[in-house]
């Protein structure tokens, strides 16, 4: 810290009231908390579905219920791609520590497969159910089973757009400042994404078998 | 022919001739008087020369100076639609007694009231507010800008978005008919088939994108950007209040989004949150909208507590008493805001117990409010009082909010509330608290910093004009509401039959006339101090002997705010700065690095309100499309790495050395 910081001690002296010279406040200091609030206020957004889901959940209409469409086996299968994804990404994050490019791209690679196959089942799921008749239409739990599941594999896709964008700017532009930082944004995003899953597969598929 | 019209069914989805208002002569002649408005203007600006201008030192500005104005603009141009609505329904409720049916028709009257609310809160209010946390948190704190300028720019253009869509229903179609919360299953697609709903859904979604990412900023700003030596307990009170505002937006916006979405997914897709049939449960949207809605009150009263609190302070020519109970209370009104939501609805059928706690801690809030209202006073006491503008409306909103504060607890009640419960006795109490504190507030904080924006005061005469209308026609509209809702009159009416009533109607429009008076005196003010800006001209950057370090700068500060950054000691920094034998730094200037101007915050923030409006239709093509060009232009942004320059030293010394030779000539 070459700031000079001195709290005035006696009135007798005139304390320092501005830094002659300037502490560099590094640039994107304040990204990792700024995106620790969106990822908060996100974060709410899915405590409102999941709100929603308790309350109007039971809400079968007389239609089918979890234990009628809900295929553990398969949802099971789909919970260790994305806990998997989110183990890879931490890889390329070591590797990331470490500076080696090539590494880092393949485990983002890695990483952004596991996290297709997650989508690709959830969206074969979907279409399996919708094919039964078991639409988003068809019930209050029904509508809010699938906003619920869905916006969560929404976000997943999402994140799959981010990483291969940030997986060509880092083979732009190498492992810089700016991409460390993005990538590290986007390690939280992912994991934020995994802590919500393991949400849903307890309070939707778990908790919705026994109810 | 057929093939014809399915053709068009697909470009313009539901978009058709009819939508256009051309057989409802007020909304042709509305829409005759802002077409020549807006002709006039985009006239002016081009023969001027000025779109140039515009659009690269405000438009693409990532400057939250600059930001913040346009915040101010953007609520000012707003208020004046809104409270044309509000005058409209004056003049309805006045007249349309016993066989007279008026001159609105119900279907347009159900239209103005929900307008109104929307747009004085979330276009007005909200723009005020935030227009001025923006302008000065970052000058209080000592930093140059906020944490993410190019973020703030595009929050504003959202905002900006939102209101667009808004005004468009205004001629394209129509508004929403459902009161400013809409509830289901009035709201849903079976009894709100027409665009009106999604005007309203669309307009407030585009917004909130804005509102939420500027309280992500504002908050991370606060976290991360203070001056060294300014520990929280130093901060000043204006900026903790914005810091508990913007936390309260980051943890209530998002609930609106979702429970928009939601209501979006049921008017669109079919599905059944809250319908009436396959399970679904109005009464959630009623509590989650209020989940959003109630801590919404508080991010709008806080930031003008935060101002009373500084121009007590600064007009006193005192420490603002009780600074760390201020801090307190501020704080726990932010946490208490989220207790209180059910409020809103103890006629829902919740039972005793359910409502007897929202009633108490309902009741709990005025506490802090009330150490408030006493800290003001005792700032006051014994002060040296100038009663300058702010001053006044400091004054106005401290006698008038304590009423609305004390309807307030009465509806807290339950058992009260349940008699007044959607009554006018209830319009009355929210416009007394919103009028009284957030709009007073607003004028305060507008007369208090405008020289710090400008370099010149505004004309005190025609400002001391507008406090008065605004304060008696305040009264004049909203007592008599008070008596009506007593009696037993329900809100939104578009006709009475009790001819006895239309005495008290008939104030109420004579205080909306005398509000339109003080609007227009504002707007006068505004003309005459920049005509007479030369002999207003402050050039001493402190025109009010200023106690917080935004009066520590020029005015207009410097694009980079502060040269030095300041080092801070106490409180109230710059007051201890003049005591303490401050002298300005005069050499020894460096570059400084500064983040560039961008227009691709006005680009995403177009095509928001492109995809918006397509929805809105029913147009699909022209939806995909413009959210695939959000895609596309969002992720292009990112690919540019150089978002920043160094302001050259010469540019610095140069603004410098002119605010050296200014201050020479006090």
């Amino acid at each position: 810290m070459n700031t000079r910081i001195t709290i005035a001690q006696d009135s007798a002296e005139v304390p320092v009231f501005y830094l002659v010279d300037e502490h560099e406040h590094a640039e994107g200091a304040s990204t990792p908390l700024g995106f620790w609030i969106y990822l908060m206020s996100d974060c709410l957004i899915f405590a409102v579905l999941f709100a929603i889901f308790g309350v109007l959940g039971g809400n079968y209409a007389a239609g089918p219920s979890p234990k009628d469409l809900f295929d553990l086996p398969l949802v099971a299968v789909n919970t260790s791609m994305l806990l998997l994804s989110s183990i890879t990404y931490g890889f390329a994050m070591l590797t990331l520590e470490k500076g080696r490019i090539g590494a880092t791209q393949i485990w983002l690679a890695v990483t952004a497969l596991f996290g297709l196959a997650f989508v690709g089942i959830e969206l074969s799921e979907f279409a399996h159910m919708i094919h039964e008749g078991a639409t988003p239409q068809r019930s209050a739990f029904l509508s809010s089973f699938f906003t619920l599941v869905g916006t969560h594999g929404l976000h997943v896709s999402f994140g799959l757009v981010w990483m291969v964008t940030l997986m060509v700017q880092v083979a732009q532009h190498g492992l810089i400042e700016a991409n460390r930082r993005r990538l590290m944004c986007l390690s939280m995003f992912w994991h934020f994404l995994d802590v919500i899953w393991i949400g849903v597969f307890t309070f939707v598929y778990l908790m919705g078998m026994l109810r | 022919m057929l093939a014809n019209s399915s053709l068009l069914k697909i470009i313009f989805g539901r978009l058709t001739l009819d939508a256009f208002p051309i057989h409802e002569p007020i909304l042709v002649a509305t829409f005759i008087v802002v077409a020549l408005g807006g002709t006039a203007v985009v006239g002016a600006i081009t023969y001027f020369r000025l779109w140039g201008y515009l659009w690269r030192e405000w438009f693409t500005s990532v400057d939250h100076k600059r930001i913040g104005v346009m915040y101010m603009v953007l609520g000012i141009v707003m208020l004046l639609r809104g409270f044309a609505d509000a005058l409209m329904m004056r003049m309805q409720q006045a007249v349309a007694f016993g066989g007279s049916e008026g001159y609105l028709p119900a279907h347009h009257y159900d239209q103005i009231f929900t307008a109104h609310g929307v747009i004085m809160i979330f276009f007005v209010a909200m723009p005020f507010v935030t227009g001025l946390m923006n302008f000065v948190v970052p000058l209080q704190i000592g930093a140059r800008d906020v944490s993410f300028p190019f973020l703030n720019n595009f929050s504003f253009w959202m905002t900006v978005g939102g209101g667009v869509l808004v005004m468009m229903s205004l001629f394209v179609g129509e508004f929403a008919r459902v009161g400013w919360l809409a509830y289901p299953p009035l709201s849903g697609i079976a009894y709100s088939p027409d665009v009106g709903m999604d005007y309203y859904i669309w307009g407030l979604q585009v917004a909130g994108v804005g509102t939420t990412l500027s309280g992500i900023n504002l908050v991370a700003t606060i976290v991360k950007m203070r001056a060294p030596g300014m520990t929280m307990m130093k901060m000043p009170v204006f900026t903790w209040t914005a810091l508990c505002t913007n936390v309260l937006i980051v943890a209530a916006f998002p609930v609106l989004t979702a429970v928009l979405a939601l209501l979006s997914l049921d008017r669109y897709v079919g599905t059944n949150f809250f319908t009436n049939d396959f399970g679904g449960n109005p009464m959630m949207y009623v509590n989650l909208i209020w989940i959003w809605g109630h801590p919404e009150v508080y991010i709008l009263i806080l930031p003008v507590f935060g101002v009373f609190s500084e121009v007590t302070s600064t007009f006193s020519g005192k420490r603002l008493f009780g600074y760390t109970s201020m801090v307190y209370a501020t704080v726990v009104i932010t946490i208490l805001s989220y207790l209180v939501w059910l409020h809103h609805f103890f006629t829902m059928g919740s039972g005793a117990s359910v409502n007897s706690f929202f009633g108490i801690t309902t009741m709990i809030i005025s506490i802090p409010t009330g150490a408030k209202m006493f800290n003001w006073l005792l700032t006051m006491y014994r002060g040296r009082i100038r009663f300058e503008l702010p001053m006044m409306w400091t004054l106005a909103f401290m006698l008038t909010f304590i009423i609305g504060g004390m309807t307030g607890v009465m509806l807290a009640v339950p058992p009260a509330d349940f008699v007044l419960h959607n009554s006018l006795f209830l319009v009355a109490h929210f416009h007394n608290v919103i009028i009284g504190g957030v709009v007073f507030g607003s004028f305060a904080g507008i007369s208090y910093w405008f020289p710090k924006a400008f370099g010149f005061k505004l004309a005190p005469f025609w400002g001391k004009m507008s406090f008065w209308f605004w304060v008696v026609g305040f009264y004049f509209a909203f007592m008599p509401l008070y008596v009506m809702g007593l009696m037993g009159v329900t809100r939104r009416l578009h006709h009475f039959d009790d001819p006895s009533l239309q005495i008290w109607t008939v104030i109420a429009a004579f205080g909306a006339l005398l509000i339109l008076c003080g609007i227009l005196s504002f707007l006068i003010q505004i003309y005459v101090s920049i005509r007479d800006r030369e002999a207003l001209r402050d050039v001493t950057g402190d025109p009010w002997n200023g106690r917080t370090l935004e009066w520590s700068t020029s005015s207009p500060p410097p694009v980079y705010n502060f040269a030095f950054t300041p080092v801070v000691h106490d409180n109230d920094a710059w007051w201890d700065m003049k005591q303490r034998g401050y002298e300005r730094p005069l050499q020894g200037f460096k570059a400084i690095h500064m983040p560039s101007n961008t227009g691709v915050g006005v680009v995403l923030a177009g095509l928001s309100v492109c995809f918006g409006f397509a929805m809105i239709w029913y147009m699909w093509w022209l939806a995909a499309l413009s959210f695939a060009g959000l895609l596309a232009v969002a992720i292009g942004h990112t690919f540019n790495y150089k978002r920043d320059f160094d302001l050259p030293v010469d540019a610095v010394v140069q603004s410098e050395g002119e605010r050296t030779r200014l201050l020479a000539r006090v």
